[in-house]
């Protein structure tokens, strides 16, 4: 029963990888430099490092009222567990991201509009692992409109701690450019689509 | 003593992080406390903060310390508080009745989970409210609010300061745990524009002062230790000079006093936000986490054509007994909404005096209450009032 222009993200995956951190970013960038309202709510059980973790994040144009996340629009799942915990709760024309390498998608609705990143081996290969976390933002940034790009990455440069400012910078535009690209792909397959 | 204790601005925080920032915003120096979800992260902000702005935190070996170190703080002349949830409250309940007799300032921040005994430490409850009015034993009055927001964490801990200085009582705020890990947009405004209520101080010499003497709003001129009054504190029932005395008529005096000073100025203490009440059918009644679902669940049924109005309780002790008294006269019912199995809504029965249905909805606790069992429970109580 959420009003109709809340939209809700669910961000899963396991103690460890940044998941709140990426909540607490994404409602920063809303609120903060967006002018919108945000919540962000935590599960919050006794789980630790490893264990499942989600964050909740509603973002909209107008108060809040009930926090509770109950039909995600948008579902980002870093592991497994979390995809398959989540993945029924997506509304039908949802938006669903997942890591490449860390999750092994089952059937899709087909009303969905479904991305995936290898964002933890990009963040790999850039040296942490720990910012797959980041790269998997830039990559929101890029294919979806829930918060602009700009603040988006300002948010996550106001978050992080100021040393690994350069290297987080590098993994959020890493994931951005991802996103970009395979936006410009998809937009010549259908323009071919159109033509044939 | 680096740090700004008001940090003017638009912060994305949760609503431990904005009560501790509410509270240095009230000019808060000193907190003694134990941690505990979920309340753990007010104390890990004061001891963040409070060294910044030359305050003092202490990590106390239990609650029953805690309380009583924050009493002494008062004494001491700081502004102090404690934050604690469910178990904890129980244990600073004794010295919670000390602070009411020997009127001390002072605020408890309860994060409310539910219980009784352990219960459900990372889940929300409300179900301490009626332990926050009666928990200590005798008679007494206390102060308590209930913030539904992080916003109102900051708002409210400053409103908890400025009445426990004015009234020179213990005041509670009651959270719960989704409005104290929820993070949302809070808005700091500058140090110019926040309104503080400082302690009364005696104006007349110690040779005259009397501790315990009440001026006409029944509250006493409070004179901090080292000053060079004569102090004499005690939780003995005492005279206007602080002594104990032991009879009836003594008792009759102190407590009287204890109870007037905030029932005679409970309509200046209560606060709360009306919405769509005038013709309204039916009226939603809530406080913390559940006057959100309250409000959604108020604002589709008018969607649907019911009449419905809501208030939120922003002040829950004392309770709001004109405004409900009233208000009876003229709806059909009134639901209260809350996360026990019913506390406040027998002070909403008591208030409505027979005149209007009044029904509840809730459960247990471990989640919040939804806007849609809310929405079904006024057109149930509808359908029952015609």
């Amino acid at each position: 029963m959420a009003a109709s222009k809340e939209k809700e993200i669910v961000i899963t995956g396991f103690g460890g990888q940044g998941i709140i951190l990426t909540g607490n970013i994404l409602g920063k960038a809303a609120v903060i430099n967006d002018n919108k309202h945000a919540i962000m709510i935590q599960s919050y059980g006794p789980e630790a490092r490893g264990g499942a973790c989600s964050s909740q994040v509603i973002i909209s144009d107008e108060e809040i009222l009930s926090p509770s996340v109950e039909e995600p629009q948008v579902l980002i799942c870093m592991n497994q567990e979390g995809y398959d915990k989540n993945v029924e709760s997506l509304v039908p024309k949802g938006l669903l991201v997942w890591d490449t390498d860390l999750v092994e998608t089952s059937e899709l609705d087909p009303s969905w509009t479904t991305y995936h990143i290898p964002s933890t081996r990009f963040a790999e290969e850039m040296g942490n692992k720990m910012m797959a976390n980041i790269v998997m933002l830039g990559f929101l940034s890029s294919i979806s409109e829930l918060v602009s790009v700009e603040s988006l990455k300002k948010a996550v440069l106001s978050s992080v701690p100021p040393r690994t400012k350069d290297n987080n910078s590098k993994a959020f535009d890493r994931g951005r450019e991802y996103g970009e690209a395979i936006l410009k792909s998809r937009s010549k397959q259908d323009k071919n689509r159109g033509q044939a | 003593m680096s740090g700004q204790a008001v940090l003017t601005g638009i912060h994305f925080i949760n609503g431990d992080e904005a009560c501790c920032e509410g509270a240095l915003a009230a000019g808060c120096r000193f907190f003694a406390g134990y941690p505990i979800t979920p309340a753990t992260e007010i104390a890990e902000g004061m001891s963040r903060r409070l060294p910044e702005v030359g305050g003092i935190y202490i990590q106390m070996e239990d609650e029953l310390a805690a309380m009583a170190a924050v009493l002494g703080g008062s004494w001491g002349g700081a502004k102090a508080m404690t934050s604690t949830s469910g178990p904890g409250f129980s244990l600073m309940m004794e010295n919670i009745g000390l602070g009411a007799c020997t009127e001390t300032p002072c605020v408890v921040c309860n994060v409310q989970r539910a219980g009784p005994s352990t219960g459900l430490p990372t889940l929300v409850g409300q179900a301490d409210m009626m332990q926050a009015r009666w928990g200590s034993h005798g008679d007494y009055e206390i102060i308590a609010i209930s913030p539904s927001s992080p916003q109102e964490m900051f708002d409210f801990t400053i409103k908890a300061f400025n009445l426990a200085e004015q009234y020179r009582v213990p005041v509670m705020i009651m959270a719960d745990e989704v409005v104290g890990h929820m993070t949302e947009r809070v808005l700091i405004p500058p140090a110019k524009g926040i309104k503080i209520v400082n302690r009364k101080k005696p104006s007349i010499s110690p040779k005259k002062y009397m501790p315990y003497k009440p001026d006409s709003d029944y509250v006493t001129p409070m004179a901090n230790f080292g000053d060079g009054y004569h102090m004499h504190v005690t939780g003995l029932t005492h005279d206007e000079r602080g002594y104990p005395v032991m009879d009836s008529a003594t008792q009759e005096q102190m407590i009287s006093r204890l109870v007037k000073k905030i029932r005679n100025n409970a309509e200046k203490i209560i606060d709360y936000d009306a919405y769509h009440i005038e013709n309204a059918d039916v009226v939603v009644v809530a406080y913390g986490i559940s006057a959100r679902s309250a409000k959604r669940a108020v604002m589709d049924a008018r969607e649907n054509g019911i009449k419905a109005g809501f208030i939120k309780l922003n002040t829950v002790w004392p309770f709001p007994e004109k405004l409900f008294n009233e208000l009876a006269g003229n709806v059909k019912a009134m639901i209260m909404a809350e996360i026990n199995m019913g506390q406040m809504v027998l002070e909403l029965e008591r208030c409505a005096a027979g005149q209007c249905l009044v029904r509840l909805v809730s459960h247990a606790g471990g989640a919040i209450i939804k806007p849609r069992s809310i929405l079904e429970a006024i057109q149930a109580t509808l359908k029952e009032s015609s």
